[in-house]
């Protein structure tokens, strides 16, 4: 280990740079390509959010790449000047920022559990869990509405919140589940050894090592709802004030699809959030968070 | 320890710049919001100085303007100065405020309702200026939402016991599955009785009535049945003739199909419903050549699919669709392009085809599609020709129909006034809708070219409604399905219908 | 808009707040119970939360649904096994079914393949939470916008007119005598062109996790076997590969369910037409628009049926990774 890590620290010759830079090349190659490869769809949409509609439907976005440029910020501008378009954005926060956070702590309870205590019908009692990931949420819509509109919570923003941490549990625990349960034994046996008990272990111990974990699951959670369109209409409703952007942005376009153009920016001016969430959590994706509390 | 919850409120500044940004495009157009309706009000003393108040007897408000909605304060000066010409059932009509109020009960009654509809972009802009008056007049907030779908959220509210009080409802034919589980509010006894018979023709009423109880009103209809044609590149053919019988059609796309041009251009893509175009021309081809009888016997289900009837309207169409020398772009272009798009062909340089088959409500995809083109000079229609003598005067039509789902007094206020002229009138200036409502004036339409259409829809001597709307919906699904394989697969035409006829067997059972 | 900001402070301080507190309440709970009582109360108290949010939410309407297929359309009559003997006879429901399997094939191998390729990959490079991001971006388009997207992509004109889809026109430029293809019209093309769209919207799903899972296998492991002298494609397959099993194994279970209940893309490209249906759509329009519950019902139960096997792959999975710690 030593060795490696010297070897790394040494200043190295340019031509041993070289190769090693050329060795390294093919993997830059075929990571950039594929990533050309995925932008290629994203980018015709981009392109063609800037193009007015007549020209759309008659050439190919990649023509507008040459003159004559037909660009056009027509459709960004009817998108962001749209009656209620920024108090869905900020519904949409609303909705989102609680359904995400909720599930999380009560995921990780659960898998924690069946992760490392042991109790009869565990097995069996996940995989129902797990099982539960294929429940189609349109065929919940109706029974949950039913009860909602007892409990006087249809139309209503908690509502929404638990429903969507009801849907979003199964694959949290699936997830989460998994996760915990690669942590090294030791590592918990050593704090239990020294008289931690399990609300330390697992606040202490568990939940920090798994941070890459509960970020991409964050992120997944915060995705979905963010997208969401049924549901909110059938627990919240679409009236202006509470209506979420999916639901906004749907109605940009008549019942016959005039307009649709007007997607092609809503697609990005919505995708705009969930991407910044992305990348923000992108910095909890660190490496060798284990190998520091193995040794400690 | 709680890592990773507080993620979010780490990057404030990014999320703040959102939310200022969003925050600020929507305050921005609240007040273009009421900026434009403060520039309407300007508009309505400049209509009432022209407004018809010589001549303009009965019930008129006098003085007041005809309607509060947008539309250049030109157009509504030539519509009110046309129509201090011309006469109309009842005198002209009142302010859309005062009937609204009437609607109410003379009250203001606050409180709110919530509509649901499939309306977005400008439909719902429309629908929007609509209820502003009753807004104005009555003090109830309307909530309209619109999804696209509709089914599914109706359904949903309706079951779970959430509905809204007013929703839009699909067609005549779904309408008829919500009436008989008894989730539609009988509306005999909310709206005029009287005025309705005064001001709807009976065939408008009894769609929207099931088993003698009234349960909806048409918001808004359209005629389906035009051939659109651009003037200038038909000519060529037609000498300033329009086809007068479906042989006449017949022999002019020939002609146009010899020149080496494909005469017809259409379009059945349409995301979910791909395929309702195709039912369009069936409806036109069984009400001509079988008759309104057999028209009601084949929505009703009491007909087969594989009839001779039927079939015979299959193979009638098939002259045209099935024949690659008569579609541009042959099947698949059919079948790929949507329905809105179907149309641009005819006004390229040179053309590519020359007649299209659509509602009316094309015109708007024509202009959007081919900017700078304009109604009569570059784009007018013909009626379906008549295929049989005996059934001349027919004609197909549909519409928006409206039904209520909870009875309130803002609910039952609200589904009042929309079935007034005078909200109707509304809508139809702003364009791209007409109304069944005989007491809404030709003059005040858009162009001509919906003058013609209102005056078809209001005035022919068999209207019949469009079939797959009346047909419980797996029949109309299963409709489009047939359409999309028979344009893909002509020959199959028997397989198709038996596979409809099980599927109606199935379908009506309900 | 000031009382929502107060709401949303109040859950998103409060909720986690609340529930720290029911931890530490159990807890304290627990520690009062004899010893031999405790380990048999405590995990289900940890497991109550989940348990009772998905008691009303997903077990709850199950149970119903599965009353429901055997009753008739409007939940009426009882109809036995009709429902289930329509839907096996029918074609349109048997070529959904057929669909659902090459989704479950194609897409699930497509997606962990790709998932797993970039994952490993990007995690060599000092750009990979752009590259990740590239891939993940599709993820964070709503269906809606995807629809248009391949729209674009799939788009059709006849050979007289320029190419406005942008497979048609690469394959155009680049493949001699190509004639454009519908492609969503084409049988059974269409299927795998809308698995294709599909794949490029979850690949990123599975790069995600994968790469998350990736940043615990210890680097020093890794360092030691390149210093050696293994060879990239070792490494994997020898370290990497056996070390994110049980990872693999989630994504791969998650991914095949959602090839299950892939419902949005198709429901939005062609509705099911031109055979490209699968079953999710089916039920949707059974329910929502036939307005027959006991259809509907009764493929939400094939649905539930088809997750079993799946279930059972997991639990050997889970009893070999019990085993190994």
């Amino acid at each position: 280990m030593q060795i490696a890590a010297l070897r790394k620290s040494v200043a190295v010759s340019f031509p041993a740079r070289l190769g090693h830079a050329l060795r390294r090349g093919p993997l830059h190659i075929i990571i950039i390509a594929i990533c050309l490869l995925w932008m290629v769809p994203a980018v015709g949409l981009l392109v063609s959010s800037f193009r007015p509609p007549s020209v759309v439907t008659r050439t190919g976005w990649w023509t507008a790449l040459h003159p004559t440029f037909h660009f056009t910020l027509d459709n960004y501008q009817k998108v962001l000047t749209t009656n209620h378009m920024g108090q869905s954005f900020v519904n949409s926060l609303f909705i989102a920022v609680p359904a995400t956070v909720i599930p999380i702590l009560v995921a990780a309870y659960a898998a924690y559990a069946f992760a490392w205590m042991e109790f009869p019908g565990r097995d069996w009692l996940f995989l129902i869990v797990v099982g539960l990931l294929v429940v189609p949420p349109q065929m919940t819509l109706i029974p949950v509405l039913r009860l909602y509109t007892n409990l006087h919570l249809a139309g209503t923003f908690p509502g929404l919140w638990l429903a969507h941490t009801g849907y979003g549990l199964p694959f949290a625990v699936y997830l989460l589940r998994n996760f915990f349960g690669s942590l090294p034994r030791e590592m918990m046996e050593s704090a239990y050894v020294d008289g931690a008990g399990p609300f330390t272990v697992f606040f202490r111990l568990v939940l920090p090592t798994s941070v890459p974990a509960l970020a991409s699951l964050a992120i997944f959670q915060f995705m979905w709802v963010w997208n969401d369109l049924l549901i909110a209409l059938v627990y919240l409703g679409g009236a202006p004030s509470v209506a979420p952007m999916p639901v906004t942005i749907s109605n940009l376009v008549n019942s016959l699809g005039q307009n649709w153009q007007l997607l092609t920016a809503a697609a990005f001016i919505s995708m705009a959030l969930p991407l910044t969430v992305f990348f923000t959590l992108q910095r909890y994706f660190v490496s060798g968070i284990l190998t520091g509390s193995v040794k400690g | 320890m709680r890592s990773g919850r507080f993620f979010i409120v780490r990057q404030p500044l990014v999320l703040l710049a959102f939310v200022c940004l969003l925050a600020a495009c929507s305050s921005n157009n609240n007040n273009k919001a009421n900026g434009g309706n403060a520039a309407n009000n300007a508009a309505k003393p400049v209509a009432s100085s022209i407004a018809p108040a010589p001549g303009a007897a009965g019930t008129a408000q006098p003085g007041s303007p005809a309607a509060a909605a947008t539309g250049a304060a030109s157009r509504t000066a030539s519509a009110a100065t046309a129509r201090a010409g011309s006469p109309t059932a009842g005198g002209t009509l009142g302010d859309p405020g005062a009937a609204a109020l009437a609607a109410a009960g003379g009250k203001k009654l606050g409180g709110s309702v919530n509509v649901l509809g499939t309306w977005g972009g400008s439909e719902q802009d429309s629908f929007l200026a609509m209820v502003k008056p009753f807004e104005d007049a009555t003090g109830v907030k309307v909530n309209y939402e619109g999804t696209r779908d509709l089914n599914a959220v109706l359904t949903t509210r309706v079951q779970g016991g959430n509905p809204p009080e007013l929703a839009g409802l699909p067609g005549p034919g779904q309408m008829a599955q919500f009436a008989q589980q008894g989730k539609l509010i009988d509306l005999g006894g909310v709206l005029d009785v009287n005025a309705m018979q005064q001001q709807y023709p009976a065939s408008w009423l009894q769609l929207a009535q099931v088993n003698g109880k009234q349960v909806g009103i048409f918001i808004k209809v359209a005629l389906k049945g035009p051939i659109w044609y651009d003037p200038k590149t038909l000519s060529k053919f037609s000498n300033g003739q329009t086809p007068k019988t479906f042989d006449d059609l017949l022999a002019l796309s020939d002609k146009i199909a010899q020149s080496g041009t494909t005469p017809w251009c259409e379009g059945m893509e349409s995301g979910a419903a791909s395929g309702w175009p195709g039912t369009d021309w069936l409806e036109d081809i069984v009400l001509r050549q079988a008759g309104p009888d057999v028209y009601d016997q084949w929505y009703q289900g009491k007909i087969k699919w594989s009839s001779p009837e039927i079939k015979q309207a299959w193979q009638t169409w098939g002259k045209i669709i099935a024949n690659p020398k008569y579609v541009f772009g042959g099947s698949q272009t059919v079948l790929s392009t949507n329905f809105g798009d179907a149309g641009n062909p005819m006004f390229s340089n040179p053309p590519k085809c020359y007649l299209m088959h659509q509602g009316s409500f094309i015109t708007d995809f024509f202009v959007k599609g081919t900017p700078g083109i304009k109604p009569i000079t570059d784009f007018n229609f013909f009626m379906f020709p008549d295929i049989d003598p005996k059934y001349t005067g027919s004609a197909e039509v549909a519409g928006d129909l409206f039904g209520m789902f909870k009875d309130t007094p803002q609910a039952r206020a609200l589904i009042k006034y929309l079935a007034t002229p005078e909200a109707q009138s509304i809508w139809v200036k702003r364009g791209g809708a007409l109304s069944a409502n005989k007491l809404v004036s030709p003059d005040i339409y858009p162009d001509q070219l919906a003058q013609e259409q209102a005056q078809i829809v209001t005035t022919t001597k068999t209207a019949k409604f469009d079939a797959s709307d009346l047909m419980p919906d797996a029949m109309s699904t299963a409709e489009y399905k047939a359409i999309l394989d028979y344009i893909q697969n002509p020959g199959s035409l028997d397989s198709i219908l038996a596979n409809l006829d099980k599927v109606q067997a199935d379908a009506y059972k309900q | 808009m000031s009382d929502r900001i107060i709401l949303a402070l109040v859950v998103v301080l409060g909720v986690p707040a609340a529930l720290v507190g029911y931890l530490a309440l159990i807890e304290w709970l627990v520690r009062g119970v004899s010893n031999h009582w405790r380990p048999r109360l405590r995990p289900w108290l940890w497991l109550l939360p989940v348990l009772a949010f998905l008691g009303v939410y997903l077990v709850y309407p199950s149970l119903k649904t599965i009353y429901l297929s055997f009753l008739d359309a409007s939940s009426q009559k009882f109809v036995g096994l009709d429902n289930y003997r329509y839907i096996f006879t029918d074609r349109t429901n048997l070529i959904s079914l057929r669909n659902n399997v090459l989704w479950v094939i194609f897409f699930t191998g497509a997606v962990v393949t790709f998932g797993l390729l970039i994952a490993v990959l990007t995690d060599r490079v000092r750009y990979e939470s752009l590259a990740r991001g590239v891939v993940f971006l599709p993820m964070a388009v709503s269906f809606v916008a995807a629809g248009v997207i391949w729209r674009f992509m799939y788009d059709y004109r006849p050979p007289s007119l320029p190419q406005t889809g942008t497979v048609n026109a690469l394959l155009g430029a680049v493949v001699p005598g190509f004639t454009p293809h519908a492609w969503l019209i084409q049988r059974p093309l269409n299927t795998f062109a809308i698995i294709g769209a599909s794949v490029w919207m979850w690949t990123g799903f599975a790069a995600v996790i994968l790469a998350a899972a990736l940043k615990g296998v210890p680097a020093d492991v890794l360092e030691a076997a390149r210093v050696d002298g293994a060879g990239e494609w070792q490494v994997f397959w020898r370290i990497i590969f056996p070390l994110l099993g049980t990872t693999i194994a989630v994504v791969t279970t998650t991914v095949v369910i959602i090839a299950l209940k892939a419902f949005d893309i198709v429901y939005v490209m062609t509705n099911g037409n031109y055979d490209t249906d699968v079953i999710a759509n089916r039920m949707y329009k059974e329910m929502f628009n036939f307005r027959n519950f006991g259809r509907a019902s009764a493929i939400a139960v094939i649905l539930l049926c088809a997750i079993v096997p799946v279930m059972l792959y997991n639990l050997r999975s889970f009893r070999t990774q019990e085993a190994t710690r």
